[in-house]
């Protein structure tokens, strides 16, 4: 179907079936009940889920395709960000001018960074764009201020020049973002029972988007283009020896891939049309690259799983704090209690970036293949204990 | 006039003369062996031929147009192959992959942004790259990652890869050596074929008196980058510069 | 001219930070074939043992004087440091007062332990795996000890004061009949770096284990052929290109009171100066250290920002950029070292 094998299809309907039908999904608990701390169906954290999404299925089209390993790609979300806030505040509240245009700037600056960048390859590579990362945060930081609005971050106003749209709506307030009159942030909420569904417009705009460039990526994933980058990481003396120039290869996938970031900073400012120059910094792009690894560079769903993954444990993890952990160990002696609270609490609530740091570890030393490779294993694992069980003296497949 | 067509060619590595005054020949549709002891200048002489190092002074021409200055994709789309020493090869693709990247590689040109239709979807590509492996007798292997076959497989497909862009000069850097001595034969006997049915103009660089003798029909021996006879194989043989040049080296 | 002299002067402490990080970051390049992204975090650790020294030094125990009060009447509880009781209140006080400089004592075994820990527990593994998983894995890692500083030592800067001897400012131009007044203790870190690198380069330069390990920098196979255990004496230079890192760390605390993320700052800008003085290079990693610093501090003249504002910004990831283009093997790297 459109072009793709069965496996793909079978994805692609599977990642559809998930993001349509997220806000169920992700809220199992009922709102009263105590669980419903792990609930994640809320419009922003879903949001979050979708767009970081987009994000990480970009940057694996570089680095989990070619190999490039870049630190930079935060500045492309960030420059998405300012990009669409500026169409926000210049032109219309509407946000398909806003995301063109987001798309448009990522990619013009991804041209000019990867022609650059793309002279070296290897940790040379990675270097550039980590020092073109950190300098374009430092431009938006502090040197463009009038463009960026430095430390304070870019917002809306009441002063508004907004050509196609009113400056202040009738009560007076900054109008809101919306795609033909539809607002982004209208919720509705479906209550059945003790549940409560949340349906928001922002967050499927953003999650069709998702399925939109997921398809585009699994038919880049399959082409000749596709298999041309693969080419490129692994072996490209024999690239050049085949007649192939292997640099704008790796240039429009940079391109391509910065302009996925772009896409990505211009949903972000259209769920909440403000840019700050910390999204650009070179944390926010090892983010991604942990995203994309956790799950799996390479392959077509990993950095999809990576995102989820990293956003929902970051929004869980976060909220935990010191009268949560007492009260699930409430049960608990005192003295027990006490030991374990003292002993989790080092990585939960504003500890979160240090288990996400030794989730980073553990992944590159354990599972390079990330959480794709990890199901592949135990699928296998399963898969030869049913043989084992059937057939005693089956060989195995010898590993590759 | 040869195919390939070298005059006065020098390279300097600091003090090091690795190439002094070569002048090569190559003639269409022959096999035209480089031999010579080590460090005579032969690799060097290769690396200035596919583009990989630029020579100091001198000339190279390819079917008349100059290779010199040209990046290495360049010379390879101009019609000159090269098989490496060590088979290279893309290790993380499957075998039938590899196939097919030289095939897009000639149909397509140097960079081609077909992103968006399938690879299956290219039938002319896929039914070049099986027709490809059923002549070098890897279809069985076409799902295997590259990687995994043995060398001789490994070198059989570098040359297969090489063959279907349909090159008009196949580079070879001592295809054969480390192979056993029927996997050698088997060399032999490919090279032979490839020479004789597509036509392609080989030039080889061998270590091995066995393959050069029963291959060669022009001789270029190097010694101390300088070239020192050219000729054909019987002469070469009762030639007493080269037996002296190879006395002490493999005599 | 005494604006240019208080520029170069300035430019000098970033300088000699940035040289001693990147000194330790291209001899485990060199030796290890590394690259240690965690290594920043290595001189934050550095920088936090001298926090710790203080306080193990201001560790204090209370006592009730009957004879004052304080404002509520109450008697007033007078709290003494150990070392005050131990050593005399004069001595004691010296002795806390010199905790940075002290800290020096502390953090080579801590740092040499630290660095000896890394090598061994995690990134030995690595010696194998591509460029891209050392820099991964080095990047969690830096993010984790990070974080473990964070949590024991709070998310703001801590005070570390310079022993009143060494904390004033001096007229430097006095002796040429200029007025450059300038901190001393900025002095004391830049001659205390000279000092640390004339003392690594002389251990490289005139004993058998340096010889050994400049030789494993240039050819580690043949070296390894020699029988002799390279991967061992690769460790110890591990340990101490971290003491380095750390000892950099410590000086630096009175200069910009340390915080949590400090090593990330300077990592990044230690990188650049590595690839600027060529991969591989010490002799260019030290160079380009001072270089930039004084370029940065140049940058920051009021006169160049009027010009060009935000220059101080960007100026090193503008020049490293454009070396890279120009030069990519850097001021003073060999050839076809990590050239591709």
């Amino acid at each position: 179907m459109f072009g793709m094998n069965k496996n793909d299809t079978t994805m692609l309907l599977l990642v559809a079936v998930l993001t349509m039908l997220a806000p169920f999904i992700l809220n199992p608990f009922p709102t009263d009940s105590g669980l419903a701390q792990f609930n994640a169906g809320y419009p922003d954290l879903m949001q979050r889920f979708v767009i970081f999404g987009i994000f990480a299925i970009g940057f694996n089209i570089l680095f989990g395709l070619t190999g490039y390993l870049s630190f930079g790609h935060a500045a492309f979300l960030g420059v998405g960000s300012y990009s669409a806030v500026w169409m926000f505040k210049l032109l219309s509240m509407n946000v398909i001018p806003a995301i063109l245009l987001s798309v448009a700037m990522a990619g013009v600056f991804a041209l000019v960074i990867g022609y650059i960048s793309l002279r070296r390859s290897g940790i040379y590579f990675s270097i550039l764009t980590l020092a073109f990362a950190q300098m374009s945060f430092n431009l938006a930081y502090s040197v463009l201020t009038p463009i960026t609005n430095g430390e304070t971050g870019l917002q809306l106003t009441l002063n508004d020049p907004r050509i196609l749209g009113v400056s202040q709506t009738a009560d007076g307030s900054i109008p809101v973002t919306s795609l033909f009159g539809m607002e982004m942030r209208s919720t509705y909420e479906m209550v059945v029972g003790p549940w409560a569904f949340q349906f928001n417009v922002g967050y499927y705009l953003s999650a069709l988007v998702l399925l939109a460039v997921f398809y585009l990526s699994i038919r880049i994933f399959r082409s000749p283009f596709g298999l041309m980058l693969r080419a490129v990481k692994s072996n490209q003396q024999r690239m050049n020896y085949t007649g192939l120039n292997t640099r704008p290869y790796t240039l429009a996938a940079f391109v391509i891939s910065g302009m996925y970031a772009g896409l990505a900073g211009g949903l972000l400012a259209s769920m909440d049309p403000l840019a700050g120059a910390e999204r650009m910094q070179w944390t926010a792009s090892g983010e991604v690259v942990l995203m994309t690894i956790l799950g799996g560079a390479g392959t077509l769903i990993g950095p999809v799983l990576g995102a989820g993954f990293i956003k929902y444990f970051e929004n869980i993890f976060s909220k935990i704090n010191e009268s949560v952990l007492h009260s699930w160990f409430s049960a608990l002696p005192d003295g027990l209690e006490d030991l374990l609270v003292t002993l989790v609490y080092p990585f939960v609530g504003k500890g979160w970036h240090m288990t996400l740091g030794i989730l980073f570890v553990l992944v590159v030393v354990f599972l390079p293949g990330g959480l794709v490779e990890g199901g592949q294993r135990i699928t296998t694992w399963l898969r030869s204990k049913k043989a084992d069980g059937n057939k005693p003296t089956s060989t195995t497949e010898p590993a590759e | 006039m040869g195919i390939l067509e070298v005059k006065g060619v020098n390279k300097r590595f600091g003090g090091l003369q690795a190439l002094g005054d070569v002048n090569l020949s190559v003639k269409e549709n022959s096999v035209h062996a480089i031999i010579g002891p080590n460090g005579a200048g032969k690799s060097t002489l290769l690396n200035v031929l596919v583009g990989k190092l630029i020579p100091d002074t001198g000339s190279v021409m390819f079917d008349g147009q100059s290779v010199l200055g040209r990046a290495p994709y360049e010379i390879n789309q101009m019609g000159i192959s090269r098989v490496f020493q060590t088979p290279e090869i893309f290790g993380d693709l499957t075998v039938m992959e590899n196939m097919m990247i030289p095939c897009f590689a000639k149909r397509d040109g140097a960079f081609e942004m077909n992103a968006i239709a399938s690879v299956l979807s290219q039938k002319d590509v896929v039914e070049k790259a099986e027709h490809m492996l059923k002549e070098m007798n890897m279809a069985d292997k076409r799902q295997m990652h590259a990687a995994a076959l043995s060398r001789g497989d490994k070198r059989r497909l570098e040359i297969g890869m090489c063959l279907s862009q349909e090159p008009r000069l196949l580079l070879l850097d001592e295809p054969t050596a480390g192979m056993a001595r029927a996997d050698t034969n088997n060399t032999i006997d490919l090279l032979r074929q490839i020479n004789e049915e597509r036509n392609i103009t080989i030039a080889i660089i061998e270590h091995d008196m066995h393959v050069v003798f029963s291959l060669a029909d022009r001789i270029t021996v190097l010694a101390q980058g300088k070239p020192l006879v050219e000729d054909d194989p019987q002469n070469i043989r009762g030639n007493p510069l080269v037996r002296e040049a190879y006395l002490g080296e493999s005599a | 001219m005494d604006a240019i002299l208080l520029q170069v002067l300035n430019g000098l402490d970033k300088g000699s930070a940035y040289a001693l990080i990147a000194l330790g970051l291209t001899l485990i390049f060199g030796t290890l074939g590394v690259v240690n992204f965690a290594h920043g975090a290595l001189f934050m650790i550095g920088a936090f043992c001298a926090v710790t020294v203080q306080r193990i030094l201001n560790l204090s125990y209370e006592t009730v004087d009957e004879s004052q009060t304080d404002f509520l009447g109450n008697a007033l509880v007078v709290k003494t440091p150990y070392v005050e009781a131990w050593f005399g209140a004069e001595t004691g006080g010296a002795i806390i007062d010199w905790a940075v400089p002290l800290a020096i004592l502390f953090a080579i075994p801590i740092m040499v332990f630290v660095g000896y820990a890394m090598e061994r527990g995690l990134i030995k593994h690595f010696y194998k795996r591509p460029h891209a998983d050392q820099i991964l894995v080095t990047f969690g890692l830096a993010i984790v000890l990070q974080e473990m500083i964070k949590y024991f030592y709070g998310a703001n800067p801590i005070q570390t004061p310079a022993p009143e001897a060494l904390s004033g400012i001096v007229n430097l131009g006095a002796i040429i009949g200029m007025d450059i007044v300038y901190p001393v203790w900025r002095i004391v870190y830049f001659f205390f770096s000279l000092l640390v690198i004339g003392g690594i380069f002389s251990f490289l330069r005139f004993t058998t284990f340096g010889m050994v390990v400049r030789a494993g920098m240039a050819d580690r196979e043949t070296v390894g052929l020699l029988g002799i255990n390279i991967d061992k004496r690769f460790t110890i230079m591990f340990g101490i290109a971290a003491a380095v890192a750390g000892l950099a760390g410590v000086m630096y605390t009175p200069i910009n009171s340390p915080n949590y993320h400090m090593g990330m700052d300077f990592l990044v800008l230690s990188f650049v100066v590595v690839v600027v003085g060529g991969m591989g290079s010490l002799p260019g990693a030290v160079l380009a250290g001072f270089l930039l610093g004084i370029l940065e501090s140049f940058a920051s003249m009021n006169e160049i920002k009027s010009i060009i504002p935000g220059i101080d910004q960007i100026i090193i990831y503008v020049v490293a950029i454009i070396i890279l283009l120009v030069r990519p093997r850097g001021l003073m790297g060999r050839k076809g070292v990590m050239e591709e």
